[in-house]
């Protein structure tokens, strides 16, 4: 018997097996939104799910939290399958308003470590660490209503980080700002997040977020999902802004668009590529008569 | 949205109306133009405010009436709040339950008081049923509104921090229903004290409703007039004191 258990190299921080997707709606039968995802999670990765929106990237994201049950397959986090919310391994950052109205931001930070089960002793330490670590000691004792957009975020990041969890899924939590602001906001979290060796999954629709922030990019197909690509971005965290200006980052993004757009094409009965392909039939169609001619 | 400030002109001319109409009232009463059986001068009834306050049968009713609104909003709550809880968690209940609710809030429910007072007697029981009757309709309307209209993020959000049925009780749902609920107290409370009086005048022994409605047969206007203005005063501070309460569970979150 081993005292001292050998890391496991090969056990991945997050596992998702064969994970598919279904639900009743009353009106017009089963919707499938996840058929059949496969996808392994280093530790101390930042992956990016990217995909056509409504495509169930949320979903997965909703799944691999505990938060919804998959209708086939099965989700491990450190080799454990998941059966519900897991606080203890798992923190979230949502959208916009999920930080509640009647609490002080302090307030917030410690119902949220009541919520985990961490003893009142420690609270209001790991609540002040947390809220210094985004730098919004000053708005401690304001509330959610009282801060900017930006400024909710990082809260709700500081409540996130504040249960130091090993694992933090983020959903799409920069959508709700404006594009300044968000950009700056990635930025800081490539600061941040380059010190805690953290594993994050974070949900976007922004090419230039997702290649900005991530080690790698899940590229989803339309609904139902399945995995349609994997990019790799090889520059080491923290990344400068000048990162969105050199020749990989735009190489990336133009690679990202490419695959992502016949998907978005399929989701909003888009024209343009139908438009493309008659105009090349009418041509063709066009040279032929004028051959015979 | 910006807190209302206290506004100074708003309330000089609240007060301003206030004194125009008891202007009115008095000169009115003092040119003679209407009769004084209808419209007791202003002076004399402040001479019965005065005595009346002044004398224990006043108290008496005074108690009793003010014991059956207690009780009755005590009974509404418990039963308002309850089910208003149990009915807001489940949506489906709250398709069946909450127009059924509505509907029968939507009933003018005085016509049932003859059976209130063959089931509960012509006293006080009679009285303090009824008015919980009437108040527990708007409680549990606004607590079954407030639990269910819960933005259902803060309840996923606490859900993935590992929260309990407990800690989502009391750290989410009632704060988050709160003002909803107490709006629906306040209303509950209004609505029960008018129930209270108005039954006491149709039929009753005891309390200031069955005071008033004796005077008026006795025509003894102005001592009517000066209970009329006792409940006025007493209505107004009920008011008072609950949308205070009501504001001191608004102010964190003006806007959200």
């Amino acid at each position: 018997m081993r005292l001292v258990p050998v890391p496991d190299v090969t056990q991945h921080a997050i596992s998702v097996g064969s994970v598919s997707h279904a639900y009743a709606r009353p009106d017009s039968g089963v919707v499938q939104t996840l058929n059949s995802v496969s996808l392994d999670i280093r530790k101390g990765e930042l992956l990016c799910l990217i995909g056509p929106s409504g495509c169930g990237k949320s979903t997965l994201l909703n799944i691999i939290g505990g938060l919804v049950s998959p209708t086939a397959g099965e989700v491990r986090v450190n080799g454990q399958p998941m059966r519900g919310p897991a606080p203890k391994e798992i923190a979230y950052v949502f959208q916009e308003n999920t930080l509640f109205p009647w609490n002080t931001i302090l307030e917030n930070i410690k119902v949220a470590l009541e919520f985990q089960g961490v003893p009142v002793s420690d609270r209001q330490d790991r609540a002040n660490q947390a809220i210094e670590a985004v730098g919004l000691s000053e708005f401690a004792h304001s509330y959610p209503h009282q801060l900017s957009g930006g400024m909710k975020q990082r809260a709700s990041l500081a409540r996130a980080l504040s249960l130091q969890t090993d694992i933090l899924l983020m959903d799409e939590p920069f959508a709700a700002l404006d594009e300044q602001t968000r950009t700056y906001l990635g930025e800081e979290l490539s600061v941040l997040l380059a010190a805690t060796n953290k594993t994050i999954v974070l949900v976007t629709h922004s090419l230039t977020e997702a290649v900005f922030l991530a080690d790698r990019v899940v590229v989803m197909t339309a609904r139902p999902a399945e995995i349609k690509a994997t990019i790799n971005v090889n520059t080491g965290h923290p990344r400068e802004p000048s990162f969105t200006t050199s020749a990989e980052f735009s190489d990336l993004r133009n690679e990202l668009y490419a695959l992502l757009r016949d998907e978005i094409e399929k989701t909003v009965g888009g024209f343009v590529g139908r438009a493309a392909a008659r105009d090349r039939e009418r041509r063709a169609v066009a040279g032929e008569g004028g051959a015979r001619s | 949205m910006k807190r209302r400030r206290f506004d100074w002109r708003a309330r000089a001319i609240q007060i301003g109306f206030v004194i125009a109409l008891l202007l009115l009232w008095y000169y009115l009463g003092r040119s003679g133009a209407v009769s004084s059986i209808f419209l007791p001068q202003l002076p004399r009834v402040a001479e019965k405010f005065i005595q009346i306050v002044q004398s224990a049968s006043f108290y008496n009713n005074l108690a009793v009436t003010l014991f059956e609104l207690i009780v009755a909003v005590a009974i509404a709550s418990l039963f308002g709040l309850s089910i208003g809880y149990l009915v807001g968690r489940s949506r489906y209940a709250v398709l069946v339950f909450e127009p059924l609710l509505a509907g029968i809030f939507a009933v003018p429910i005085i016509v049932f008081l003859p059976l209130f007072m063959l089931f509960f007697g012509i006293d006080v029981e009679s009285k303090i049923a009824f008015g919980a009757t009437y108040a527990f309709f708007p409680i549990v309307l606004n607590t079954i509104g407030g639990i269910s209209q819960v933005d259902p993020r803060f309840i996923t959000v606490s859900r993935s921090m590992g929260a309990n049925e407990r800690q989502l009780f009391r750290r989410v749902l009632l704060p988050a229903a709160l003002p909803v609920i107490v709006t629906g107290l306040r209303i509950g409370a209004t609505i029960g004290f008018l129930a209270i009086l108005g039954s006491e005048m149709i039929a009753g022994l005891r309390g200031l409703g069955s005071r008033i409605s004796n005077l008026a047969e006795g025509m003894n206007t102005a001592e009517m007039f000066a209970y009329i203005v006792f409940v006025i005063i007493l209505a107004g501070i009920l008011n008072l004191t609950l949308s205070t309460m009501q504001r001191r569970f608004d102010e964190p979150r003006s806007a959200s």
